[in-house]
């Protein structure tokens, strides 16, 4: 055989091969789901601590303020893992074939991430029993439809907040009082939002209220045309942004050295930027505000279940949430944790909402995540597939 | 050759260069030492406090262990790997040998992220739980040509008539090893691994994909730069990062400074074999 | 002769000569051996993962329950060439035009400083300049990155510096000038390399030779080390061209609001979207142009000099 042949004979058993395995991978391959689900409400008891938690989280869900006691008390010691973004909770949860890949334990999921998490059978029937404070949650924390599906409970919510506007007072006069500030030309270059699908929804919101023609009911339930609507908006916003922000404290920085003015947050890093005396301060503009509401959920493959429990069980009691909440600058789900908060800041159970009525709520659009059902029998909402794409077309 | 004004405008843009790769550098270690919490210029006060937070840091700790770990066993696989296909190379000629070699090229020459990405999926495939073992498996893909590079380069320089001229004096394929391949071939194999410890030791896009709750010392640093945290430690972490990776590399860089045949370890070999083996 | 490993006993000495022979006699055998652990290992785990990444961009994701969908299609391609929606040609356009860039500025940095190493500088300002450009090389790379974060941030040493002599600031924290800075500052070394072994072996007779001949500096520049030192040149581009054109790193801590590379595009739809499917077909991009990139280098003798 002449080399030549020889040659085109090793490269076409390579060809093969390589075409073997591809073969196999599609009758095979795909994201090897995790385990159907086990018993329907979870462990009858807690029982012994397995040394370790593994937590992926938003920053300062377990602030070692709070959570030092919970580690000498059971021992089981937090390694953490901070996400910026509902999809890169989803994300860490599926990698290693999903459920937490057997590598993590708990994941405090918002609401836009919650239901992916439910349906992707990444996360377990949690049992609520064996939560105590669950008894005494505010009534529409108890069960929510983030959370809870067809009465089992996925999790155990732990806290909620909105999504504030920011600014520094120095340098923007008058203050401002609608979000139309981080969408005209007055602070160009100035400006920052975070680097999140969701923010579409922001967008959303605004025209919800300024362009009602638009017809947008939810801004989570966006139709083609006011998607490209929310979009053409924010492709807009881009020129006027400086960076967008992929963590707090990329936006606590971008404060800090003036490259930026005014720009949508959360309260934890107005709190770090006050704490250190920089000039600034928030609110929730006039046409309102999206928020968020977190519930602690747990893997299906989760390595050490019996911390988690301890872990949920102890971030809910009225102390903690207190001290967490403080940190953060959300708002408690269970209401007996008022007077622990006026005990360490006095008016702060009032200043977060803690116990507001219902109505209050209502006026926060909690994140969820967009589906194709748009909820009034129609089918044609974009889903979030449609809603990553249309972000990426903004900021890149 | 050169004019005289041609000779002093390449020494000037020479120094400029040098002064260009190195003050970023300087500048890190510089900050290592500064006081405050904020990262602005000029710096207002020094201490080397934050290098005894660092140290007592659990996290840093574990994550320079892992790191440390991770290193040691990508090299091992590299230096196993590595010289075993730099030899097959090297001593006989057969067809598909260029695709060997293009083929260990491959990891370093794709894009990291394209590496880590096939890795992550191949991993959920065929089910492998995430754990040490999946980094160390990324990073010997690319440690391995790092060895191989070395050893290859290193027998090529080599007379190849030393393993000849060894079996015909009626040595046998271990001995010839032992006493002929081995001192050749030690200080390139010593030079690659400390070159494959090093590479891995930094090594933070194709880490990223394939660790699961893992944080090596590169992704501590990433971690925290992006939540914008720990500034101060991070700042240390870097200064003892470059001085970690700067040893091994000047190690492996005297150790294969001179080469070829009559380099002196060569030589102390054939000293050596005279008294008291009588090979000769 | 009896050696002294022949005190081990004749038995188990003929054994390892037999041993010993058969390999020798049959070169394939011990070539088989010595490649099926790496080569084996390779195949199956790299090229193996290789190939069902590229098969998986012909599959679409559930975008509710992440569910791979074995669905044999080519949206993903669609979506990242279509023309009505340039986002991701304007993605990868920026991603080849900044690689290339960087290589430009690396190849012009590098050369001098190679051409003074190689045929310049004495034996032991050799040996220190070696040391001087392969140790910034192989100090970590994140760190040099953050480096220049801490330099070109509002209230860095680069402000600092300009304020200093009466300028104003140069806002050129988080643009594509930052980026093109810290990318050219941090491939640096892998274009010296090459480039100063190409040069160095340009024999000093041929520029005797040529000088002999009736041309000038100049002329011998471009007629003969220039054409010797291209492969070189050629080789050390590879790196810069491919390291940069995968990169992710550099856009997430320097980069701005237009900055995105196509490797943060990649990050996003599997860390952060878990979509791979669209994240291996964006991926095939960098993947083709490097492999063109290679053609042309190979052509151009790049390989020898590597």
């Amino acid at each position: 055989m002449s080399r030549a042949k020889k040659r085109y004979l090793a490269w076409a058993a390579l060809g093969l091969l390589t075409g073997a395995l591809a073969v196999a991978a599609a009758g095979f391959g795909g994201s090897g789901k995790s385990s159907n689900g086990t018993s329907a409400t979870g462990p009858s008891s807690i029982g012994k601590g397995e040394g370790a938690l593994n937590l992926i989280e938003w920053a300062a869900y377990s602030d070692p303020s709070f959570a030092k006691k919970f580690v000498s008390q059971t021992g089981c010691k937090i390694h953490r893992k901070d996400a910026n973004t509902s999809s890169e909770m989803v994300a860490l949860m599926r990698t290693g074939g999903g459920g937490g890949g057997g590598q993590w334990d708990l994941v405090s999921a918002s609401g836009d991430a919650s239901l992916r998490l439910i349906y992707g059978h990444d996360v377990k029937p949690v049992n609520v029993k064996l939560i105590p404070s669950w008894k005494e949650f505010i009534p529409i924390f108890k069960s929510p439809a983030h959370n809870t599906v067809s009465g089992v409970h996925y999790g155990v919510s732990v806290q909620w907040g909105p999504n504030t506007l920011l600014y520094n007072t120095k340098k923007v006069k008058p203050a401002p009082t609608s979000w139309g500030a981080i969408y005209s030309t007055k602070y160009k270059g100035k400006v920052t939002v975070p680097d999140n699908t969701i923010q579409i929804a922001d967008a959303a919101l605004y025209l919800m209220k300024t362009k009602p023609s638009l017809g947008i009911r939810d801004p989570y339930e966006l139709t083609k045309s006011q998607l490209d609507a929310a979009v053409k908006l924010l492709k807009r916003q881009k020129g006027l942004i400086k960076k967008y922000w992929g963590s707090a404290a990329d936006e606590i920085n971008l404060f800090k050295s003036g490259d930026v003015v005014i720009g949508a947050s959360w309260p934890y890093q107005t709190l770090q930027l006050q704490a250190a005396h920089a000039p600034v301060k928030e609110l929730i503009p006039r046409e309102g505000a999206t928020g968020w509401a977190d519930t602690w959920m747990l893997a299906s493959k989760a390595p050490h279940p019996n911390c988690a429990y301890m872990w949920m069980k102890y971030v809910t009691t009225p102390p903690v949430e207190a001290k967490q909440a403080l940190v953060f600058g959300e708002t408690p789900v269970n209401p007996k944790a008022c007077p622990y908060m006026n005990r360490i800041q006095k008016g702060s159970c009032t200043k977060y909402h803690l116990n507001e009525p219902l109505g209050y709520y209502k006026t926060i659009h909690f994140w969820k995540t967009p589906v194709a059902d748009c909820g009034n029998g129609k089918k044609n909402c974009m889903d979030y597939n449609a809603w990553q794409r249309a972000w990426t077309q903004v900021t890149s | 050759m050169e004019t005289r004004a041609t000779r002093v405008g390449l020494r000037v843009w020479t120094l400029l260069v040098v002064l260009f790769l190195w003050a970023p550098l300087i500048l890190v270690a510089v900050y290592a030492f500064n006081k405050s919490n904020i990262q602005s210029w000029p710096i207002s006060g020094w201490t080397t406090h934050w290098f005894s937070v660092a140290w007592h840091d659990p996290d840093v700790r574990s994550a320079l262990w892992l790191s440390v770990k991770v290193g040691l066993l990508a090299t091992a696989v590299a230096l196993v790997l590595g010289s075993m296909a730099a030899f097959a190379i090297h001593r006989f000629r057969f067809f598909g040998r260029e695709s060997v070699s293009f083929l260990l090229l491959l990891p370093i020459a794709l894009p990291g992220i394209i590496t880590g990405m096939a890795l992550n999926s191949f991993y959920v495939f065929a089910q492998v739980k995430f754990s040490i073992w999946t980094i160390v498996i990324g990073h010997a893909t690319f440690c391995v040509v790092v060895v191989y590079n070395n050893v290859l380069a290193r027998l090529r320089r080599s007379s190849p008539s030393l393993i000849e001229a060894s079996m015909d004096l009626g040595a046998d394929g271990w001995q010839t090893f032992r006493f002929v391949v081995w001192p050749v071939l030690s200080t390139a194999l010593i030079a690659g691994g400390l070159l494959a410890f090093a590479l891995s030791f930094d090594e933070i896009i194709v880490t990223t994909f394939t660790a699961g709750a893992q944080t090596t010392l590169p992704i501590f640093i990433l971690d925290n730069l992006r939540m914008g945290q720990q500034f101060p430690i991070v700042n240390v972490v870097a200064f003892v990062v470059i001085l970690l990776t700067v040893i091994p590399v000047t190690i492996a860089q005297r150790l294969t400074a001179d080469t070829g045949l009559l380099r002196r370890d060569t030589r102390r070999t054939v000293v050596a074999e005279t008294p008291g083996s009588g090979a000769v | 002769m009896s050696s002294d490993a022949a005190r081990a006993g004749p038995s188990l000495r003929g054994a390892r000569l037999r041993f010993s022979a058969t390999f020798w006699r049959r070169p394939w055998v011990k070539a088989l051996a010595l490649l099926t652990l790496p080569v084996g290992a390779f195949v199956v785990v790299y090229i193996g993962s290789l190939a069902i990444l590229f098969v998986s961009a012909f599959w679409t994701v559930d975008s509710f329950t992440g569910k791979l969908q074995h669905i044999w299609n080519i949206d993903n391609f669609r979506q990242i060439f279509s023309t009505s929606d340039p986002t991701y040609l304007r993605i990868a356009g920026r991603t080849i035009g900044i690689a290339a860039a960087v290589t430009v500025t690396d190849a012009i940095l590098a050369f001098p400083l190679a051409y003074y190493m190689a045929r310049l500088a004495s034996r032991r300002s050799r040996a220190v300049l070696f040391i001087a450009v392969l140790l910034p090389l192989w100090s970590s790379y994140l760190v040099r990155i953050y480096a220049w974060r801490l330099i070109l941030s509002s209230d860095g040493v680069l402000n600092w510096a300009l304020n200093g002599v009466g300028l104003p600031n140069a806002n050129i924290a988080y643009t594509n000038w930052a980026m093109w800075i810290v990318f050219s500052y941090v491939w640096l070394p892998f274009m010296v390399l090459p480039v100063y072994a190409a040069l160095e072996r340009i024999p000093e007779s041929y520029l005797e030779a040529s000088g002999d001949l009736g041309a000038g500096g100049w002329r011998t520049f471009r007629n003969v080390i220039l054409p010797l030192a291209l492969p070189g040149v050629v080789a050390g581009s590879i790196f810069t061209f491919s390291l940069t054109l995968g990169d992710y790193v550099t856009p997430l801590l320097v980069g701005g609001a237009g900055s995105s590379f196509i490797g943060n595009v990649v990050y996003d739809f599997v860390g952060i979207n878990a979509n791979v499917p669209f994240a291996a077909a964006f991926a095939t991009v960098p993947v083709m142009v490097m492999g063109v990139y290679l053609v042309v280098a190979r052509r151009l003798g790049a390989f020898e000099a590597l």
